[in-house]
């Protein structure tokens, strides 16, 4: 599905076919598909309205005004049947429902990046609050929305919080100027806190394995710190120097292929095909002799949020590697293996990474970085792939289909879908 | 004592005037004189009469004679004057002393030189030690220098560490007091923040309140009809039971991840114990039988019986399924102690075969090391045997083909029978090869025999047909004909040549490749001759019939 202005369009996944044409109120905002995939709800923030579409009906159709009590988030519950809409100011946090057109409050929302948390079977949320300058957590069945456990939370200023995969652990760290994190159970005990340093900027990013096995906590001071699931303990601190010296990574360095033109087949006026080759140089993979030293970027000083320290974390679906990106080194990935605990591989890119994602099924991870190329690595090897459009495509984003077999790659104004070829074995 | 005048002897050498003066000055200055070393010069010759005029003259003999007596005596050589107080000399004596005083002067002048060559050897020691004196008090010079320019730069270093240090305590010092900046200050802010907080609780307090208050019909929920739950069940009302459900839930959850953890944890630590036990099975076989070598684990004597007491009951209760403490610690311990052992043992080994590259050993260094000698020898041998056997194999290759060089007739012998190997291959092969022709010869004319035979005997049916025909036909027309008389030769004949025909049929059938082939056609052919001669003979008689259509055939074919 996507969304164009105040038209909402679904098209087919496998065939880009256009199914449905919604017209909505105002300019969407935000749009989420239910987890059964049966409704899309269309946030427009300014108007303070909620639509949802259903794809088995296209006649049905529901409205959630918030009225003057406006609108800042909103998503979907688990179950596919509630809507939550966070109003403005984050006075509070709606719970409408679909089925039974009841409406639950929950007060006190924290305002802050990840103040929801739904755990992977969708039984539980977990949600920051802040009442009297104190920040509590508390815990909701997303069955019936009963609050099962409240309790308070030893930070300053709770930055985000996070389950485990295996829904029994939630993770919550500190906002930057501290460096704390606290690892409370289900049932809201505390189970461990982890203090690596004080004073300096603390946590940018965390990510959990998706074993529960591990805990990636990404810091300002360009290190990644992984915590293990038996004590709670550190177990390795991965760090992200500018030069790499040691000589079994592999470092991937992009290179640009300038394309060859024969004069002679030049013709006039220039055709499609030879114009777009002309404009969008090709690129390809090279391996750089270790140590390499990659391009680092000083932040500013006195600026606050400064583009240092691990910005992205992400694990890959087999648990076996872990990819960064630090804002220091704002070009390349580095690529952990986690088996043994060591860097295994970084890219080198020649622009600036703008995201990447892991394959949800196998160890690929896919690497945008601004310009019309994708990237995809795999521990076979990697693999720059242009985008075969006229003009400029800038892909600012990417999402993976769920089954791994298709990408979807955004731009400002387009989007399109990348199919792989799975291998016949 | 009495003065030692100096009892110069005349020189040989020239300047004899020098020494007489000489002499003469020291007799004059004898009260002097102590002892002086003097360069005595050698006994006389005969030159110097002279100077014993010097001495004694005609006049004063006897009292220089009295007076030698006198110098003699006090020498204690004996008198020289004869027993008697009379003035005889006794010559004997005079002869003695003269030879006594000659080996005194001789003793002396060896004396001398020996004095000498030490006073030498003591001037040049002396000068040995003076020039040593002069450079050691040089270097102590040097060194003295040195140490002082080290204590200087002793001194500097010292210096510059106390700086150091000093700066260290001072950025210390700093780094607290920029921390406790830091900190009182984080206190401040959070105080700041705090406060700001609260106002802005209040400022949200108060917008809800109005946002409640205003109870705007817009905050709606317009649906055109329910939606079914996800699972389909209904939803049900929050109740008490409801709420102990949800723990429940809850607890069971976690509780069904803390088993999932603690089964797996099981697992590895199962595995773990498998694993060390193995291991120390392993260490305990490699280790050598400790009863052995009683000299080497002495020390070990009293440990020694724990391990294999702790090895017989952990192995044999099984104990590795327990997991308490004492049995972790008894696995833990013994396996280290197995490896230590094990290390011991090892590092020992390296240090006897270090021992092995420099010298003197141990028994088992030396028996190893004869062993080893042993069996180089004897692979030496082997070599060596190795070595002649290939040696003279090649000597006998040598002279085998060496040897021919020097007689044309080997060669030519050995040409020779190259030669009649290859004439007798050729032969075979011109026989191969005739027979080869003969075979294929007999092939062709067997094949044309076939095609022949299929030939005429297509037309011999022909001929026996139409013979048979006509014989039909005219046995109703001419049936008086006296044809039997010819027939019978005829078919005779027929049957001669048609038996003769069978039998060459048979032989070319039977022995076709036998060189009888070209033989075969001609009865063959001949037969048909002769049925050609033979006249259109008819005959009634049934036997004859199928013969002689047959002949008829054949006839009409060909």
């Amino acid at each position: 599905a996507s969304c164009v202005q105040y038209r909402l369009v679904v098209r087919d996944a496998s065939t880009l076919q256009i199914l449905q044409l919604y017209t909505c109120l105002d300019q969407i905002q935000y749009m989420e598909w239910s987890s059964d995939s049966l409704f899309i709800l269309c946030a427009m923030y300014k108007r303070g309205v909620v639509q949802v579409w259903s794809l088995e009906q296209p006649d049905w159709h529901c409205k959630i005004d918030e009225g003057s009590a406006g609108l800042v988030a909103s998503c979907w519950s688990p179950d596919g049947r509630h809507i939550l809409n966070t109003t403005e100011f984050h006075l509070r946090i709606t719970v409408w429902s679909l089925c039974t057109k009841s409406v639950s409050y929950i007060k006190y929302p924290k305002a802050c990046q990840q103040g929801i948390a739904f755990t992977k079977d969708g039984r539980y949320m977990a949600v920051a609050e802040r009442r009297d300058c104190k920040d509590f957590i508390s815990i909701f069945v997303c069955s019936d929305w009963q609050l099962l456990r409240h309790f308070d939370t030893e930070t300053q200023d709770l930055f985000g919080i996070e389950w485990a995969p295996n829904g029994c652990v939630l993770a919550a760290w500190d906002t930057c100027l501290e460096y704390k994190i606290l690892l409370y159970s289900l049932d809201g005990r505390l189970l461990s806190a982890y203090r690596a340093y004080e004073w300096s900027l603390g946590i940018k990013s965390a990510a959990w394995s998706p074993s529960s096995q591990f805990l990636a906590i990404g810091s300002y001071d360009e290190k990644v710190r992984i915590l293990n699931h038996v004590t709670w303990k550190k177990i390795a601190e991965f760090e992200h120097p500018a030069t790499i010296a040691s000589t079994k990574t592999i470092v991937y360095k992009e290179v640009e292929k300038s394309p060859s033109v024969e004069t002679e087949r030049l013709s006039f006026p220039p055709t499609r095909t030879l114009a777009s080759s002309l404009f969008s140089t090709q690129s390809k993979y090279d391996i750089s002799q270790v140590p390499v030293s990659l391009h680092c970027v000083k932040p500013v000083a006195d600026r606050a949020n400064p583009k240092m320290g691990i910005g992205m974390l992400a694990f890959s679906p087999d648990n076996c590697f872990l990819a960064t990106r630090n804002d220091n080194i704002p070009n390349a990935v580095w690529i952990w293996d986690i088996q043994k605990l060591k860097l295994f591989v970084v890219l080198e890119q020649l622009c600036a990474i703008q995201s990447f994602q892991w394959d949800p099924r196998q160890p690929r991870l896919a690497v945008c970085t601004g310009n019309s190329k994708v990237y995809l690595w795999s521990p076979a090897g990697c693999v720059s792939v242009q985008v075969p459009v006229e003009g400029d495509f800038q892909i600012v984003s990417l999402s993976w289909h769920s089954s791994g077999d298709s990408m979807v790659l955004l731009s400002k104004d387009n989007f399109c879908v990348c199919y792989l070829e799975r291998e016949e074995v | 004592m009495g003065d030692w005048k100096t009892i110069t002897v005349p020189v040989l050498s020239s300047d004899s005037k020098t020494t007489l003066q000489y002499t003469s000055e020291k007799r004059l200055s004898s009260p002097g004189m102590n002892s002086q070393v003097l360069r005595l010069p050698l006994p006389s010759s005969k030159s110097t009469h002279s100077f014993f005029g010097a001495f004694c003259t005609e006049e004063n003999i006897e009292q220089s004679i009295s007076y030698l007596n006198r110098e003699l005596t006090t020498l204690g050589f004996p008198s020289i004057y004869a027993e008697s107080k009379g003035k005889e000399l006794n010559l004997i004596s005079i002869i003695n002393c003269m030879n006594e005083l000659l080996t005194l002067q001789h003793k002396n002048l060896r004396a001398q030189e020996e004095i000498e060559m030490q006073h030498l050897k003591l001037g040049s020691d002396m000068d040995h030690l003076q020039n040593c004196y002069a450079k050691l008090k040089e270097q102590m010079e040097l060194s003295k220098r040195e140490i002082i320019g080290l204590q200087e730069r002793d001194r500097q270093l010292q210096s510059k560490n106390r700086n150091l240090h000093q700066l260290l305590k001072n950025e210390k010092d700093e780094v607290q007091k920029l921390q406790n900046i830091i900190s009182s200050r984080a206190t401040q802010y959070n105080h700041d923040m705090k406060r700001k907080e609260r106002e802005y609780n209040k400022l949200k307090e108060r917008l809800h309140q109005l946002v409640m208050n205003k109870k705007d019909k817009k905050i709606a929920m317009e649906v055109l009809n329910y939606v079914g739950r996800a699972d389909g069940k209904r939803g049900a009302w929050r109740t008490d039971k409801t709420e102990a459900r949800n723990e429940e839930e809850m607890y069971k959850v976690l509780l069904s991840d803390y088993e999932q953890r603690q089964k797996q944890l099981l697992v590895e630590n199962a595995e773990l114990k498998k694993v060390l036990q193995q291991m120390k099975k392993e260490i305990i076989s490699l280790l050598p039988p400790q009863k052995q070598k009683p000299r080497e684990r002495s020390e070990d004597g009293p440990v020694l019986s724990d391990p294999e007491e702790d090895i017989g009951e952990l192995n044999k209760e099984n104990m590795w399924e327990l997991s308490c403490e004492t049995v972790r610690e008894q696995l833990t311990n013994s396996i280290r102690k197995q490896w230590r052992m094990l290390k011991n043992h090892v590092e020992k080994l390296d240090n006897q075969v270090s021992r092995v590259h420099s010298g003197p050993l141990n028994e088992k260094d030396v028996i190893s090391r004869e062993d080893h000698e042993l069996e180089t020898e004897k692979l030496e041998l082997e070599i060596q045997q190795c070595k002649e056997m290939i040696k003279t194999q090649q000597q006998l290759l040598q002279q085998q083909l060496m040897s021919p060089c020097d007689d044309d007739t080997t060669l030519l012998l050995q040409d020779c029978y190259l030669l009649e190997e290859r004439e007798r291959l050729q032969e075979e092969w011109r026989l191969f090869r005739e027979q080869k022709k003969n075979f294929e010869k007999e092939r062709r004319s067997f094949t044309e025999a076939a095609i022949r035979l299929g030939l005429e005997r297509k037309a011999f049916e022909e001929d026996r047909g139409a013979w048979l025909k006509q014989q039909f036909l005219s046995m109703s027309t001419d049936y008086k004909h006296s044809e039997n008389v010819t027939t019978p030769s005829a078919f005779l004949g027929s049957s001669d040549q048609d038996n003769r025909l069978t039998k060459s049929t048979s032989q070319q059938r039977k022995a076709p490749c036998i060189s009888n082939g070209p033989v075969s056609p001609e009865p063959w052919q001949t037969a048909p001759y002769m049925t050609r001669n033979s006249p259109a003979s008819k005959e009634p008689a049934g036997d004859s019939k199928p013969s002689q259509w047959v002949e008829s055939g054949k006839e009409e074919t060909k």
